[in-house]
């Protein structure tokens, strides 16, 4: 079990507004952690200060004993195209629309070196089927796609160079109830035989319990609780903990 | 024989911010053990905490005063204090939990859902697999549904289900939640045998069974919880 994301003392104001308050978070080797929490809660934030897509007003975030903050522009892209994936909630912010389901997967493996064309090609089969993509359609455009499908397209291309860290902002937000169900399986089939460290936002608490070892519930920039996921859930100590769970519907 | 697992002056209330703040203490001075191949059954009306005794065991609910201690990897770690990762190490390798109900997973397989604890302890997962099929036959469990997802399942198939799911691992310390309380007479037996036998391998037993009949046949001795009001 090896560190390998680790937050301290993480702050962040929008004019008067604190996004992030006093937050410190950790993420080992094989771990699943969800941020949960209302709109506006700070936890899409969160996850952008910890992806070095924004900086924080004051904090450490480091990577594996590297300092995220005081890395180049260039080093932290490096990072990104390697050892780490994105999945956005929105699959249009991570695919190329404009390029074929095959090429937004070979992408990622041509930015990390592989050269052959063949291989590429086969291994973009593989990762379509992979997540349940009929690799038939290796040639048409993602926008020819349903929603549900883009974003399996994007799971593909994140994963396809075995990143070590996935972040991961409301993967299933935009779909229907139907697809979610699919989309959160196939996520956790991959998780586990990857052996993937994730930390997914989200506001579905079903998800969570799904997914996620350990959970952090997050109101007004704060973490307000935290711990295994199961007990957070089932035995809520935060007010907001509790009016959180307890404002979802059984089905 | 040693003592797998025991709770030391466990206390558990709950409050409900929700309900302006109002506290319900639920156990109090909980002092438990259980030695290897013994098993306890938890008594006690209905209301009493049994079945909040018995998820704070499992570090499900998180107890308020006390230790509860296990043997995991050789070592005492209490599950009371200890870190979500090493709750989550132990419930790995060392301590399972049959609930009432199983929670399905959309679109897996009860022959997955039921290999998948095993292959976590460290089976390979053929062997896990087969070990998931043997049991589910012994469960009487018919082989067409070892394949589909158990979402559509009758109750007492739910429960079997989530019985071998419990038991395939093969955890030193088993946590039972009335496990044959929606199973038919034939079933009940089946369970009965498969309690004992994992007795006589040294397995550590808490368990509800608010079936008479079960308890005389799988439990050494019972515990009582008694409930606050009275026993305050």
């Amino acid at each position: 079990m090896t560190l390998l994301l680790g937050a301290k003392g993480l702050d962040l104001k929008f004019d008067i507004i604190a996004a992030l308050d006093d937050v410190a978070l950790d993420v080992t080797t094989g771990e699943v952690v969800a941020i949960v929490g209302e709109s506006g809660s700070g936890k899409t934030t969160l996850l952008r200060v910890l992806a070095g897509q924004m900086a924080p007003d004051a904090g450490t975030v480091h990577y594996l004993g590297r300092d995220m903050l005081g890395m180049t522009e260039a080093e932290r892209r490096r990072l990104m195209r390697s050892d780490w994936g994105f999945v956005h909630q929105n699959p249009r912010d991570g695919l190329r629309m404009s390029v074929s389901a095959g090429g937004n997967v070979g992408e990622r493996l041509m930015a990390n070196g592989v050269r052959h064309y063949g291989n590429i090609r086969d291994e973009a089969k593989a990762w379509l089927q992979r997540v349940e993509i009929d690799a038939a359609r290796i040639d048409d455009l993602p926008r020819y796609f349903s929603g549900g499908m883009q974003q399996r397209l994007q799971i593909a291309r994140t994963l396809v160079t075995r990143p070590r860290l996935v972040f991961m902002d409301e993967p299933t937000g935009g779909l229907d109830v139907s697809v979610q169900a699919r989309l959160l399986d196939l996520i956790r089939a991959l998780v586990r035989e990857l052996g993937l460290s994730v930390l997914i936002v989200t506001h579905d608490i079903a998800a969570a319990r799904l997914l996620a070892d350990r959970i952090l519930v997050m109101r007004r920039g704060q973490v307000v609780e935290q711990g295994l996921t199961d007990r957070v859930l089932d035995d809520p100590q935060h007010p907001y903990t509790q009016l959180l769970v307890s404002s979802v519907l059984a089905a | 024989m040693s003592i797998l697992l025991r709770t030391e002056g466990l206390g558990k209330s709950f409050t409900l911010h929700l309900q302006g703040g109002t506290r319900i203490p639920v156990l109090a001075g909980i002092d438990l053990a259980v030695q290897a191949g013994e098993c306890v059954a938890l008594s006690g009306p209905s209301g009493a905490g049994k079945s909040t005794l018995m998820r704070c065991l499992y570090g499900n609910y998180g107890a308020g005063v006390g230790r509860i201690v296990l043997t995991h990897r050789g070592a005492e770690l209490d599950l009371a204090s200890a870190e979500p990762r090493a709750v989550i190490e132990a419930r790995r390798e060392s301590i399972g939990y049959v609930s009432q109900f199983l929670r399905v997973i959309p679109r897996i397989s009860a022959r997955d859902i039921v290999a998948e604890p095993m292959m976590a302890r460290g089976m390979a997962r053929d062997a896990a697999l087969s070990r998931a099929s043997a049991l589910l036959d012994r469960l009487n469990l018919p082989e067409r549904l070892h394949s589909l997802p158990p979402a559509t399942f009758s109750g007492g198939e739910q429960q079997r289900v989530n019985l071998v799911r419990g038991f395939g691992p093969g955890y030193p310390v088993l946590l039972l939640d009335e496990p044959t309380a929606s199973l038919d007479a034939a079933n009940r037996a089946i369970v009965i045998g498969l309690i004992l036998e994992v007795k006589q391998a040294g397995t550590a037993i808490i368990g509800i069974f608010h079936d008479a009949e079960v308890r005389e046949a799988v439990a050494d001795r019972v515990f009582t919880v008694e409930p606050m009001q009275d026993a305050a």
